[in-house]
């Protein structure tokens, strides 16, 4: 039992298959786990319209603070949930990390140097918190039937469907789905069911994680930060983490070595003699949870298997330094969600879950590739690692270089998606600075709209985005062929951003004399950041995905190239073999898919 | 006289890095590789090899006593 939170326990009515064995509806999407991010998936596929089921084994949230660390880009998904706000606002929030050795500063970071975002870097809360609030936001949506104490005990995976066998607490029923998302985390019993691996290192060490109350804070939950120790007085030859967490708990991670014995570590006087040895006598404090893990890091080879598809810790697996989990597993769904949805509603072909492998697939491994290199950092395994990892520790007390080589954890940012099948090329001729690629995850910057300060992600629509900067007001031809196309049943939004304060006043003058309002909404990039960060001129656009990713952008838009890029993202088989067939269609745009059964 | 390089200045010559940390780890990871596998011995032995085959690359001598002095400056008492 926790001192400061209390598990709420959820329970489910009869599953309607119960009594109606064989009469039941097929499910479009079967999503099993009800995690971090199965929740943000079924969230997410529900605020899109589509009718969702989401499997758990349990009947409650996450034993144990375990993820803790939400990135930026999380939090972007989460306020597009409806989580966003309770997350910041119960959370710690810190941008800034502190590396020691010894007692010693050496390395200094900080995750989000520059104003102008609307979310911090990283804001730390208790794994069952996040939870809670996604079970919350859930249970708001009628199109979510989220089940509890339902566990899959059989599955089929066929090419055409996939049927399921549960075990509930009200007796096991067989259900049918079109499609089944796996997001049972790491140990996936449905992954073993299917026969499938993961390949990848585990590493041969040891962690204690303590979740501890202190009386008196370390820090203040203003000026919070991430501590990490190499070799502290307080624990010899090893190293320590520590993070605030919300609700006067902290978190404190000390490395045992993989001779450790668990069982031993666990014991509540061991874990209170560390910790005294780290915070000195004068600190009162008490235990909340207790954990010891090891980590590996692994992915499966493919994410995508037919109907069946993995996401989350089911599906790759890193060490925690650098909290690539969760906000990976996070992002796995963001990209997931509106690429299942545009397949459900007939406007996608099947093809378009390939990308989902081959775009989170690349996340996948640099997620594996960056954790890794943390844990080689932490864990050196030689005499000749361990002479080099002194070196690098003793170089960066005085030179800038080795400061940077310092590894205690490279911490969670999105994946570029620089070869993904989706995007369209910039134009030969077009040269852009920044990192706002095809591929990129948008940045955020703050505009004003109607007088209010907001944000450039919140100015995003649910499906893809065409953001027009500097135009305002739009050439009439243009504002006619942009309204056609935003009758393709594929969700366009068009959003016009003025630039600068010259754009400011012209595009007051326009609404202010309008009779007609406008269609499209109206932004002004008062600050110059979305300008600075998307190099935007006058006449530039660029065209989002519903998961808030770079697909295309111009210095010049004409609507014959939008269409093709909007295409090539929806159907990106596709674009190659028919483009020219596709080009003057206007009621047909998007491909028709092979039939779904 | 040309001074000692101490900010960071691993790089992909055509390829600009995304994260700052990246070319470092990078060459970190590929230095830690090059050691798969030896003995202690023959780690050292490869460390001392490098050395030699880097300090002739830098080729200056200026740099390269400035490079000694700051290897040796801040060693750990044993």
């Amino acid at each position: 039992m926790l001192k400061t939170y209390r598990y709420p326990r959820y329970s489910s009515a009869r599953a309607l298959e119960l009594d109606c064995p064989g009469q039941s509806a097929r499910h479009p999407v079967v999503v099993v786990g009800a995690g971090p991010v199965g929740l943000a998936l079924a969230i997410d596929l529900a605020q899109r319209g589509q009718p969702v089921l989401l499997l758990d084994d349990d009947n409650t949230v996450s034993v144990g603070s375990r993820g803790l660390c939400y990135a930026k880009r999380t939090l972007e998904i989460l306020d597009r949930l409806g989580c966003g706000q309770a997350v910041v606002d119960k959370g710690v929030t810190w941008n800034v990390g502190r590396t020691f050795l010894g007692e010693h500063e050496v390395f200094k970071f900080n995750l989000l140097p520059e104003p102008g975002h609307r979310r911090p870097a990283m804001v730390n809360l208790q794994q069952y918190h996040l939870e809670q609030f996604l079970v919350e936001r859930a249970q708001a949506l009628p199109g979510l039937d989220l089940r509890w104490e339902s566990r899959v005990i059989g599955v089929d995976n066929a090419a055409h469907g996939v049927q399921l066998q549960v075990q509930s607490a009200h007796g096991n029923y067989t259900l049918s789905a079109d499609w089944l998302v796996v997001a049972d985390g790491a140990r996936s019993p449905l992954r073993r069911l299917l026969g499938l691996d993961l390949e990848g290192k585990v590493f041969q060490d040891r962690f204690l994680i303590a979740d501890v109350v202190l009386k008196q804070p370390l820090f203040a939950e203003g000026a919070a930060e991430r501590w990490f120790w190499f070799d502290p007085p307080f624990h010899r030859g090893q190293s320590v983490l520590l993070h605030r967490e919300a609700d006067e708990v902290w978190r404190i991670d000390f490395q045992l070595g993989w001779d450790a014995d668990p069982e031993l570590e666990k014991q509540p006087e061991r874990v209170r003699a560390r910790i005294s040895a780290m915070l000195g006598p004068e600190h009162e404090f008490e235990l909340e949870w207790v954990s010891v893990y090891t980590f590996q890091c692994r992915r499966m080879q493919r994410l995508r298997h037919g109907r069946t598809l993995f996401v989350g810790d089911a599906a790759h697996q890193v060490s925690p330094f650098g909290a690539r989990g969760a906000n990976s597993g996070v992002q796995d769904a963001d990209n997931l969600g509106w690429k299942l949805d545009l397949v459900l509603q007939g406007l996608a072909a099947e093809s378009l879950l390939d990308s989902y492998d081959s775009e989170r697939g690349a996340a996948a491994a640099e997620n594996l590739l960056n954790s890794t290199r943390s844990t080689d950092f932490i864990t050196p395994k030689s005499q000749a690692s361990h002479d080099l990892r002194q070196a690098v520790l003793s170089l960066a007390r005085e030179h800038d270089f080795a400061r940077l080589l310092v590894n205690s954890g490279r911490l969670s940012v999105p994946t570029h998606y620089r070869d993904s099948p989706l995007n369209t090329a910039d134009a030969g001729a077009d040269l852009y600075a920044g990192v706002m690629h095809p591929g990129a995850p948008l940045a955020d910057a703050p505009l004003l709209h109607h007088g209010q300060q907001r944000w450039l992600l919140q100015a995003l629509g649910p499906g893809f985005t065409l953001l027009l900067f500097g135009t305002v007001p739009l050439a009439p031809d243009l504002a006619a062929e942009l309204s056609a196309l935003q009758q393709q049943p594929v969700q366009l939004h068009c959003v016009e951003i003025g630039l600068g304060q010259g754009a400011a006043t012209r595009s007051t003058v326009t609404s202010n004399a309008s009779a007609a309002p406008s269609e499209h909404a109206t932004w002004i990039d008062h600050q110059g950041l979305a300008a600075q960060r998307l190099d935007a001129r006058p006449g530039t656009a660029y065209l989002i995905r519903p998961d808030q990713h770079v697909a295309a952008r111009w210095r010049a838009l004409d609507v014959p190239s939008l269409l093709s890029a909007l295409k090539l993202a929806v159907n990106p088989a596709m674009n190659s073999a028919t483009n020219s067939a596709m080009n003057s269609a206007t009621s047909s745009v998007f491909a028709e898919p092979q039939g779904q059964s | 006289m040309p001074t000692l390089r101490t900010e960071p200045h691993f790089h992909e010559p055509d390829r600009p890095a995304l994260h700052a940390y990246s070319p470092g780890d990078s060459f970190y990871e590929a230095l830690i590789a090059s050691h798969q596998g030896l003995s202690d011995e023959h780690s050292r032995w490869l460390n001392a090899r490098l050395v030699l085959l880097l300090a002739n690359h830098i080729g200056d001598l200026g740099v390269l006593r400035q490079a000694l002095a700051a290897a040796r400056a801040g060693l750990d008492p044993v």
